[in-house]
Parts: structure tokens; C-alpha cells; sequence
């Protein structure tokens, strides 16, 4: 196709030379970039693999299968000092993804609520939300994590005069220790129960909202699911005899031991990646609603919708298609933020990998696990908010 | 075959390639530079550390001083890099320092599979534990640490150790891991761990700089073997030469009693060990086969002491840390300090 408009174009034209067809000029230019950058990876494949043969540097994935040697102070899944490299970065990595996924979570929920809060009808809570997100979006977030880590919880009393808090749990320098429940006999089943309920849920939805378009008639949708998703599970809980007993923290030489506990530093990490990010989810939920034109509001109260449905039905969906595309910015920027968990000590991606990368001195081999890792959580989260933003997009036919 | 194609077809970039492959060792490009770049550690008090005016001093930055008079007679003629412990073999593989003295242990796996070479060790030294004696009374050994929380840096082969130690004596224990010394020494003083660990000498330099020095004792076990001593990048034996000669240089002055204040007079002893030390010999080669002058002993015992000068002043009974020569003092005092021969 592309010659005969070629051959064409040079018919038509007797008198000029095909040097100064556009056609070829433009594949010439084209192909003249692809070579440069071609040659420019070559380059620097080449020096660098020169330079690091010259360095005697081994280089190579292989080192991941060596014994890593060193212990980290948390992790999701068995590891020791015998664990692979290849094992403390997976452990660095789920430390990664554990912080950013419940630090969403809450930012999410904190930023709805600062957002709502800001166009409340209350002054008092208005100028509240005010502060708190000019406070937080104007201080960097390194700073926020050295707040909640120096000035928050390394102030708190030493393990062996720990605040005593409720249900057994205390609160010192050395992180939240808590009773962790253990199950007993029989104790899948609640979880079985829990299941259920959220299907029969899930279907008693679905059956309501049918009934609704198909005779008008309201069904109290969330009490039911409510009682499914709690009744169940507690109904299985006392058929089965209560399998449950707490392992409670006790003060041993150095610190409590048993337990559960969280760490001073994933707590100020999490709580500064939460308030620091909620401050930016907020003003963008504030932006979604006010960008929701004042005369749909209006409408729904004339078509008789109640104000708590108004904006559950009418103003929430329009807002969420403005909400939704600098969210997932928002979710990405918090991911990224949680590498600078490394000013205060907590075991993520970029810790552990650095302690890999001195100890086997394989920079670049880190360096570009670190690189993929993060790419590849970032485009996952995109994936998944498109995908959301697709669903909530006006549908328009 | 499809190598040696594609570079004819990319002239100029194989060019490039072989260019950077091919340059010169680093004691001339140190010459050419006019001064040395030198890797230290961030902030250890009597190893190195810059005061308030931005001076650095210590152990480590004497031995960098030492290194710059021998090549260009002058030991102010040094910059120092502070690095971290995770910093360090990456700035000396890269070349942005010509070697790294800073108090950095000796081990096989740095020095085959990092790309490093070892010029010697100017301190032998061990890793030790600290604690808060007040607040933990009872506790007179490492073995009764089980449980506790450890501050220690990372990226050392300190960190190796504790996890080997404490397994090995089937002990628990919770690492909590800074890279920065700094932060390790705040976290520690904060309360934030039970116990610090780290070189014997690097406990004893860290407690001066903790609110109530005396209020934590450095506890009696030493679990490792680490000798310290300055690295560089392998496979430039010139220039570990220049390294490892200094450092005997400096031993061999203390050996046969050449000091910072007597070193001209030496110069005219009739001792010929002295004399050819000191390049007074007639017709001496031993400098400018070095790549050096043939005074370049005189200019490094001029720049900084021998090494019992050095240690004195920096580590040793005349400095705040009070620390004994033990296994550091010379082989004729029953310690492991020997100074090859300069014949």
C-alpha cells in the first residue's frame, strides 16, 4: 500500500527528485532514530558490561539463591537468617504492598470523611477538615513519618512501664502489643458461616434490586446483609462451643513477649503514608462533589428521593467519575511514598534490597528488581482503577 | 563473529566502549587530580568525624592523610566522602573515591565477589554488645539477651554476625535496623533496643556521644573476628601497593622509633634500615619504583606520626575513648601490628 502511494506520488511529480518525497523522508527519519537509539542501547549495554568485567564485579541473577544471613525485623511469611536473598526480597516486598494496601485502605476512608467534612453545614467541623488538610499537604512526607516516629511513638514509655490499655493490650516504645486470638476446634466453620452470609448477601442483593425496578417495592437491603454477615458466623461460633482463647502479652526481661504485636515503625509509617495522603483524597473528594451541578441535588429532593438517598444515588455516582481518575494518582503516589520507610528503619523493598545490594554488591541487578517491582505494582493499581473508572463512567447509549 | 560485525557497523560507539575499558591506574589519575578522594565513615568520634568547623579527624582520616603525603608529600591534599555503611563499596566500585578507609572489615566474599582488594588491616578489632546498665542491672553477658530488641546498622557484617550468634546459642531476639549510624545511635539512646551492637572500638567511640555515657557498659563477650583496614578497587596493584606500603611505613616507623618530631634528625642516623627507610640511602629506588618520591616515608611521618602517634592521638589513652593498644600494638609487644620489611 505504502510503496504504490509512493510509486503514485512520484509519478505524479516527473520533475522531483524522490529525495524530496515526504514518504521517504519520513521512513529515512524514522529509521535513522531507530538505529541511533539502537546504537545508544548497545553503548551502553556494552560499556557497562565492559566496566563491570574490568571492576571484576560478579554480575547475574544468581546471587538470589544464596543465603542471605541476616534477620528482618518483620515479615508475613517464615524467614530466617538461612532464607534465601531471593527470600528477603519477597519479604521486603510483601512488607511493601502490606503497608500500602492498608495505608489505602484508611487514607481512603479518612479522606472521605475530611472531604465530606469540609462542605459540612458545621463550622466548627468545616474549619477542622480546613486545617487538617492545608496542615498535611503542606509538609513533605518525610516529615510526616519522623512526626509520628520521633515525636509520637519513641516518646512513649519503655517496655517495662508500658500504658495499659484495654482488653489486655499495652502501648510502648517498642510498638502495640495485643492478645492474638486462637483458634480452637470446629473454628473453620465460622469462617465457612462468614462466606455464606456474604453470598447469601451478595444474592438477596441482587433478588431486591430486581423486585425494585420490577415493582417499585424497597426491601431493607443492608439490615438483612448486616445480620447474614454477622449472624452467621456468630450463630456458628456458639454451635461450636466458643474455640476461641487470647494469647496475652506478658512483660518478660526485655520486652512483652506473646501476643501480637505492631512495630513503632510500620505504625509510623502507616499512620503518616494515611493522614499525609487522606489530606490530597479529600480535596479531591471535595472537587468531585462540588462538581456535581447543584440542580441534580434539586431534582432528586423533587422526584421525592430523601436527602440521605439523594446523595447515595444521585450525587455520589456523578461525583465518583470525577473522584476516581486523580484517585488512582493518589494510590500510586502512597505506594511510591512507602519507600521512604527507609529513614526509620522499616524492613520494605528498598530496605532489604539495599542490604542485598552491599552485602552481594550487585547494584544493578537490584537496582532494576526495584525498578520492575514498583512499575509493576503501580501499573497493576492503574489496571485496577481504569477498570473501576470504566464501570462507574456515564454510560452513555 | 556478531560481536566484532556490529562494532564495525557502530564504529564510533565501540570506540567509546574500548576507550572507557582502557584508562589509566588510579595513583595517576589521583597525580593528574592533584588531591585524594577518600571514603570515611559518616560519623564515628575517634575513627572519623568532621567537627564544627567541617575538619575531619580520627583513625581512618590520618590514615587518608598519610596516603596523601606519601604521593604528594602534603597531607592536606585529601577530600573525604562520609559514607554509610550501604554507601560505601558502591562509591568505591564507581570510582567516585580512590579507597575507602573506613573501619571496614576484611572478609572473603568482599574481596572476591565485590570487586575489592584489602591493602591490610590498620585495626583488628571484634564485635561486642552494649547496654543500658541502669536500666537493665543483672545483665553481665550477651548470652542473657534472649528477647531482646538489638539496634544495629545495616548492610555491615555486624548484622551477619548477630544473626549467626544468636542462632547459634538458639537465642530470639528483634533486629531493629537503621542505615545510618546516626539514626542507629538515636534509636539506641531513645530506648528504642535493649542492646547495641557494632566493632568493639565503634561501642566505645558511640558512648561518648549518648546523653549519660556512664550510665552504659560495652558487655564482655567479643563474638567476631573483625580486621579493619582500608579497601580498594581490584585488579590495580599499583595503587594497593602505594596502600599497603603506607601502612607498613607507618609500622615501620613506630618499630624503629621514628616519631613526628625526630624525623629530620633521622634522617642522618646511621642505621642503614633507618637510612633506607627514610630514602637517604645513596642511589634509592624504593620510592620511584613505588611510583613515589624516595622521601615519601619522611613526608608521611612528617604529615601525621607513626602508628603508634596515630592511635595514641586519636583512639588511644591520650584521646576520650581510652582505648588500650591490646592486639593492636606492634609484634614486638606481643601484638599483631607487623610491618613488612622496606628492603
Amino acid at each position: 500500500m505504502a510503496s504504490q502511494d509512493i510509486a503514485e506520488s512520484g509519478r505524479e511529480s516527473p520533475g522531483v527528485s524522490f529525495l524530496y518525497d515526504p514518504k521517504i523522508r519520513g521512513i529515512f527519519y524514522q529509521a535513522v532514530v531507530f538505529i541511533a537509539i539502537i546504537t545508544l542501547i548497545y553503548w551502553i549495554v556494552g560499556n557497562t558490561v565492559a566496566n563491570l568485567q574490568r571492576s571484576n564485579i560478579a554480575s547475574g541473577f544468581g546471587f538470589l539463591k544464596g543465603r542471605a544471613g541476616f534477620d528482618v525485623s518483620q515479615s508475613l511469611v517464615q524467614y530466617t537468617s538461612d532464607s534465601t536473598y531471593g527470600r528477603a526480597l519477597y519479604v521486603g516486598f510483601l512488607n511493601t504492598l502490606y503497608v500500602a494496601i492498608i495505608g489505602i485502605v484508611t487514607a481512603s476512608i479518612l479522606g472521605f470523611l475530611i472531604g465530606i467534612g469540609r462542605l459540612s453545614q458545621n463550622w466548627l467541623i468545616r474549619k477542622i477538615c480546613l486545617v487538617y488538610v492545608e496542615v498535611f499537604r503542606n509538609i513533605p512526607p518525610l516529615l510526616v513519618i519522623f512526626f509520628w516516629y520521633f515525636g509520637v511513638l519513641s516518646v512513649l514509655p519503655q517496655a517495662r512501664e508500658s500504658l495499659s490499655l484495654p482488653f489486655s493490650s499495652y502501648l510502648n516504645n517498642r510498638g502495640f502489643s495485643f492478645p492474638a486470638p486462637v483458634w480452637g476446634h470446629n473454628a473453620g466453620l465460622i469462617g465457612i458461616a462468614l462466606i455464606v452470609g456474604l453470598v447469601l448477601s451478595f444474592l438477596v442483593a441482587r433478588w431486591a434490586r430486581k423486585r425494585q425496578m420490577a415493582t417499585g417495592q424497597i426491601f431493607p437491603v443492608y439490615r438483612t446483609a448486616a445480620a447474614l454477615i454477622l449472624g452467621l458466623p456468630l450463630l456458628a461460633f456458639v454451635v461450636t462451643g466458643f474455640p476461641l482463647s487470647f494469647d496475652l502479652p506478658k512483660l518478660g526481661t526485655f520486652n512483652l513477649s506473646g501476643g501480637a504485636q505492631v512495630k513503632p515503625e510500620f505504625l509510623a509509617l502507616y499512620l503518616a503514608l494515611s493522614f499525609y495522603t487522606a489530606a490530597f483524597i479529600a480535596e479531591t473528594v471535595r472537587a468531585g462533589i462540588l462538581g456535581v451541578n447543584k440542580g441534580q441535588t434539586e431534582a432528586s429532593y423533587a422526584l421525592g428521593l430523601r436527602p440521605g438517598q439523594a446523595t447515595r444515588l444521585v450525587v455520589i455516582p456523578q461525583a465518583l467519575r470525577i473522584i476516581i481518575p486523580p484517585l488512582s494518582s493518589q494510590y500510586l503516589n502512597l505506594t511510591k511514598n512507602s519507600s521512604l520507610a527507609i529513614a526509620i528503619g522499616y524492613p520494605d523493598l528498598v530496605a532489604v534490597g539495599g542490604t542485598i545490594l552491599n552485602q552481594t554488591g550487585q547494584s544493578i541487578e537490584v537496582v532494576g528488581i526495584w525498578m520492575v517491582v514498583y512499575l509493576g505494582i503501580s501499573l497493576i493499581t492503574s489496571g485496577l482503577m481504569n477498570w473501576f473508572n470504566a464501570k462507574m463512567a456515564l454510560v452513555e447509549r | 563473529m556478531y560481536k566484532t560485525v556490529l562494532q564495525g557497523v557502530l564504529g564510533v560507539a565501540a570506540l567509546a566502549v574500548t576507550a572507557t575499558a582502557a584508562s589509566a591506574g588510579t595513583l595517576d589519575d589521583v597525580k593528574a587530580k592533584g588531591f585524594l578522594q577518600c571514603g570515611v565513615n559518616t560519623g564515628l568520634p575517634g575513627f572519623a568525624s568532621p567537627d564544627d568547623k567541617g575538619d575531619w579527624s580520627g583513625f581512618d582520616v590520618d590514615y587518608c592523610r598519610a596516603v596523601a603525603a606519601a604521593i604528594f608529600g602534603d597531607p592536606t591534599k585529601v577530600k573525604f566522602t562520609p559514607l554509610t555503611a550501604k554507601e560505601r563499596f558502591t562509591a568505591l566500585q564507581s570510582g567516585e573515591v580512590d579507597v575507602l578507609i573506613r573501619n571496614t572489615t576484611w572478609t572473603i566474599s568482599r574481596d572476591t565477589s565485590l570487586g575489592l582488594d584489602f591493602a591490610g588491616v590498620n585495626y583488628y578489632d571484634g564485635q561486642g554488645f552494649m547496654i543500658n546498665a541502669k536500666k537493665l542491672s543483672g545483665i553481665n553477658s550477651a548470652l542473657q539477651l534472649s528477647g531482646a530488641s538489638v539496634c544495629v546498622q545495616a548492610g555491615t557484617t555486624t548484622e551477619l554476625n548477630l544473626a549467626d550468634y544468636f542462632s547459634a546459642n538458639k537465642m530470639e531476639y528483634n533486629p531493629v535496623v537503621f542505615e545510618k549510624i546516626e539514626e542507629v545511635n538515636a534509636a539506641y539512646d531513645a530506648g528504642r533496643c535493649d542492646a547495641y551492637t557494632t566493632d568493639q572500638s565503634g561501642l566505645y567511640a558511640i558512648r561518648l556521644g549518648l546523653a549519660n555515657p556512664d550510665d552504659h557498659v560495652v558487655l564482655p563477650e567479643i563474638i567476631s573476628k573483625e580486621p579493619l583496614g582500608p579497601a580498594i578497587r581490584q585488579g590495580d596493584s599499583q595503587w594497593a601497593d602505594v596502600i599497603r606500603w603506607t601502612h607498613f611505613a607507618l609500622l615501620n616507623a613506630e618499630e624503629a622509633g621514628i616519631t613526628q618530631a625526630n624525623v629530620e634528625e633521622m634522617k642522618n642516623s646511621d642505621n642503614p634500615d633507618i637510612k633506607r627507610m627514610l630514602g637517604s640511602e645513596a642511589d634509592t629506588k624504593i620510592g620511584t619504583d613505588l611510583g613515589l618520591s624516595n622521601d615519601w616515608v619522611v613526608n608521611v611521618i612528617k604529615g601525621v606520626g607513626n602508628y603508634g602517634e596515630i592511635f595514641e592521638r586519636n583512639i588511644g589513652t591520650a584521646s576520650p575513648l581510652k582505648i588500650a593498644r591490646g592486639i593492636n600494638a606492634l609484634w614486638t609487644k606481643g601484638g599483631l601490628q607487623y610491618g613488612m620489611p622496606i628492603r
